[in-house]
């Protein structure tokens, strides 16, 4: 049921002591998102570095989590490693019902503990424990212990670190539950910054629900339209896997550090083939009937006497670019072999994998040498690349140190900068055109998800600066929104605001329901001003040249366009920031 | 008469939709626990889930064990549930043999009662209303 106030529990790890706040404004800030922005902003320090203990770690859920289905994402917040400004990330799995069930709306993490440790809570427990043990050990093997040694078994959340957050990488992520991941921006350094191994969250407790019929005949109206009709087929079916074909066929898929955006190697790495060879099952986040987690597997003989182990890999569209086509790998079984790897890692994929593709062609230019790689990479060849996914979590020589800091730091640092593909941070796999590379190397997370960019590109529409940048602004208001209740973005056809508002109000919130719009206007500038207060100036971003050399079905990016585009969408960055009303 | 069977578990993606509508639906509130059914991994994500839920049984110890007759044995096998009469003791979970009995933090019991509720809230068919000789 929808309050006038956000529950939030803080956590001090250097005090160990903790707090129930009870904070007024869920009319104002709705959750997810904008909650996240509102205390990212009230607890942030942006005259201390990101490492700095006082940094806050938060997570949050939004009004409708739990209640409808697909409102199973947590958004998470923190200074990120890699621009040491204002960053969010979004994961789902059992994180988020975990926290409904635990009875809190946020999450905040304060100071760091002296020793590794793990924090477990429920709605019921704040209790700390030592974590020595679990320390060096990788993400898979740290969620199979936790879940030994705790009680709770499927109605809790185990978020946890592998190496890379350990050594503070800017490309570490927080696994979530195995197959899902806090990915992109670093949250997992700050975890290992924090000395904080894992955090378990119990879901132990129940909820009031609205009285009468109304609430569970709109649940229901809301689940059959999600699942009696095609709307989601797409992504149970082959899942975001099958946009591979798709974008190859479009040439828009990155392969070999995006030296090119097609091949006929895409035979092995497409949904179809994915799904043919490898797909052992679905599963899906708590809260939601989709199962879009595909799982595939591959097995590897170990001993000449058909002995084999065999592993279980979640894959998706993301993981399938960045280390798949993006190092020139053709074989599916190749591919989720280097993905178990990162999994185990703690390695957000995406940053991962396009780190290591950059770090191939800077080789093969010799922009760096073996000497200081200490490893060849060639693109299609496996084996090195199993090996330094190790190497980049754990910051094993000079050269994966500074690479562990983003590519970008690494291009600067050695040369090779025009090939970096970073757009803020590492690429996405979409190489459509000028509207995305300005969208994710402006956007708020640098992430494919901030607005819908890449469809816009491939919807062919005329090169008109002020159209796409409407658009821009529009789906990212639309978007944080949706990411403040906090819906799966796969949802976003059916949480039209409508329904938004009818979820809102069967569960007691007519006010947030009533200012919706205005909210989301509010909390689009609010998070660029937690943005702006660590210092981030769009002016200042730039795209690489890659990304104007290669060739998509359109031809070239036009520069001209391009970077009309970048002003003109940096413009309207400063002035959200600023909290003037654009319009 | 009919029972609730958790027939094809395999096929369990883990989403709780059955569990939260057996709490929405039946005990009208929102949980993932206090449910008469409930989801567990059967050891991490990556070995898929198992169904905590009443096996019919007939007799059924927990009816056995009740002090106040809140739970009585249900005909073709499981039980009957009377809220009122229910005394928080915990027998009843005590003597269920498969942990299919949740208790809240109020010491409530939640047993699945084979309305069938939960069935169509289930993507993949796992669950299925299966006539029995009463």
């Amino acid at each position: 049921m929808i309050t006038e106030t956000f529950r939030i529990l803080e956590v001090n790890l250097s005090s160990g002591r903790s707090t129930i706040r009870s904070i007024p404004g869920v009319a104002t800030y709705l959750g997810g998102s904008g909650l996240a922005a509102k205390l990212h902003l009230d607890y942030a320090k942006p005259e201390l570095a990101w490492d700095d203990p006082a940094q806050p770690l938060i997570f949050t859920i939004g009004p409708l989590t739990g209640y409808f289905p697909l409102m199973s994402k947590t958004v998470c917040a923190f200074t990120s490693p890699l621009h040491g400004q204002y960053a969010e990330s979004h994961a789902g799995g059992r994180s988020a019902l975990a926290l409904r069930f635990a009875g809190l709306d946020a999450l905040v993490i304060i100071g760091r503990s002296e020793r590794p440790t793990v924090l477990h809570l429920g709605a019921n427990i704040i209790e700390f424990m030592d974590a020595g043990y679990l320390w060096g050990k990788d993400a898979l093997a740290t969620g199979k212990l936790l879940r030994s040694i705790l009680k709770g078994s499927g109605h809790r959340t185990i978020m946890r670190i592998g190496a890379a957050g350990e050594n503070k990488s800017a490309m570490a992520c927080i696994n979530v539950d195995t197959y899902r991941h806090f990915g992109r921006l670093g949250g997992g350094g700050v975890m290992g910054a924090k000395h904080l191994k894992a955090i378990v969250v119990e879901g132990n407790n129940s909820l009031d629900q609205p009285e009468g019929k109304q609430y569970p005949a709109l649940y229901k109206d809301i689940f059959r339209r999600l699942t009696d009709t095609d709307m989601m087929r797409k992504y149970h079916n082959l899942g975001t896997a099958s946009n591979l074909e798709a974008l190859n066929e479009l040439k828009a898929l990155p392969w070999r550090n995006l030296q090119a955006t097609s091949d006929p190697g895409i035979e092995g790495i497409t949904g179809e083939r994915f799904a043919d060879d490898t797909l052992l099952r679905n599963a899906a986040c708590a809260g939601c009937p989709v199962g879009c987690i595909h799982i595939g597997f591959v097995r590897e003989k170990f001993h000449r006497d058909n002995r084999y182990v065999y592993r279980q890999v979640g894959y998706d569209y993301e993981p399938i670019f960045a280390t798949g086509s993006m190092l020139g790998l053709t074989q599916a079984p190749q591919v989720l072999t280097v993905m178990d790897e990162v999994e185990k890692a703690g390695l957000d994929v995406m940053s991962g994998g396009v780190a290591l593709a950059w770090a191939t062609e800077a080789l093969e230019k010799g922009v760096v040498t073996t000497e200081q790689t200490g490893i060849d990479l060639r693109f299609g060849e496996v084996q090195g690349y199993l090996k330094a996914v190790h190497m980049l979590a754990g910051a094993e020589n000079e050269f994966w140190k500074i690479l562990a800091a983003g590519t970008m730091a690494a291009a600067n640092h050695y040369g090779g900068a025009d090939f970096a593909c970073v757009l803020g941070q590492e690429m996405a796999g979409y190489a459509t055109g000028e509207v995305f590379y300005v969208a994710q190397s402006l956007g708020l997370r640098h992430s494919h998800l901030d607005t819908g960019a890449y469809t816009y590109d491939q919807s062919n529409a005329p090169k008109d600066v002020d159209k796409a940048l409407a658009f821009l602004l529009e789906d990212e208001r639309d978007r944080v929104i949706l990411t403040s209740m906090v819906a799966c973005l796969f949802a976003r056809k059916v949480y039209d605001p409508e329904t938004l508002r009818q979820c809102l109000t069967v569960l007691g919130g007519s006010e947030l329901a009533d200012n919706l719009d205005e909210a989301g206007t509010f909390l689009q500038k609010l998070r660029w001003q937690a943005r702006a207060a660590g210092g981030f100036d769009p002016m200042t971003v730039k795209i690489p040249k890659r990304f104007m050399e290669v060739s998509t079905w359109k031809g070239q990016a036009d520069p001209e366009y391009l970077e009309n585009l970048r002003l003109a969408y940096a413009k309207a960055i400063i002035e959200m920031s600023r909290g003037e009303d654009k319009n | 008469m009919k029972q609730l069977v958790a027939i094809r578990m395999d096929r369990c993606i883990g989403c709780h939709s059955c569990s939260l509508a057996c709490a929405r639906v039946v005990h009208k509130c929102l949980s993932w626990e206090n449910a008469g059914i409930r989801i567990l991994s059967s050891g991490g994500l990556s070995t898929g889930f198992l169904a905590k839920v009443c096996l019919a049984c007939n007799p059924a110890p927990c009816a056995a064990a009740c002090p106040t007759g809140s739970l009585k044995q249900r005909k073709g096998g499981g039980v009957t549930q009377l809220k009122k009469l229910c005394i928080q003791c915990g027998k009843c979970v005590a003597a269920c043999p498969v942990d299919a009995i949740a208790q809240d933090r109020q010491d409530r019991p939640y047993v699945c009662i084979h309305c069938g509720s939960c069935v169509e809230f289930c993507p993949h068919d796992c669950l299925e209303m299966v006539e029995v000789q009463a």
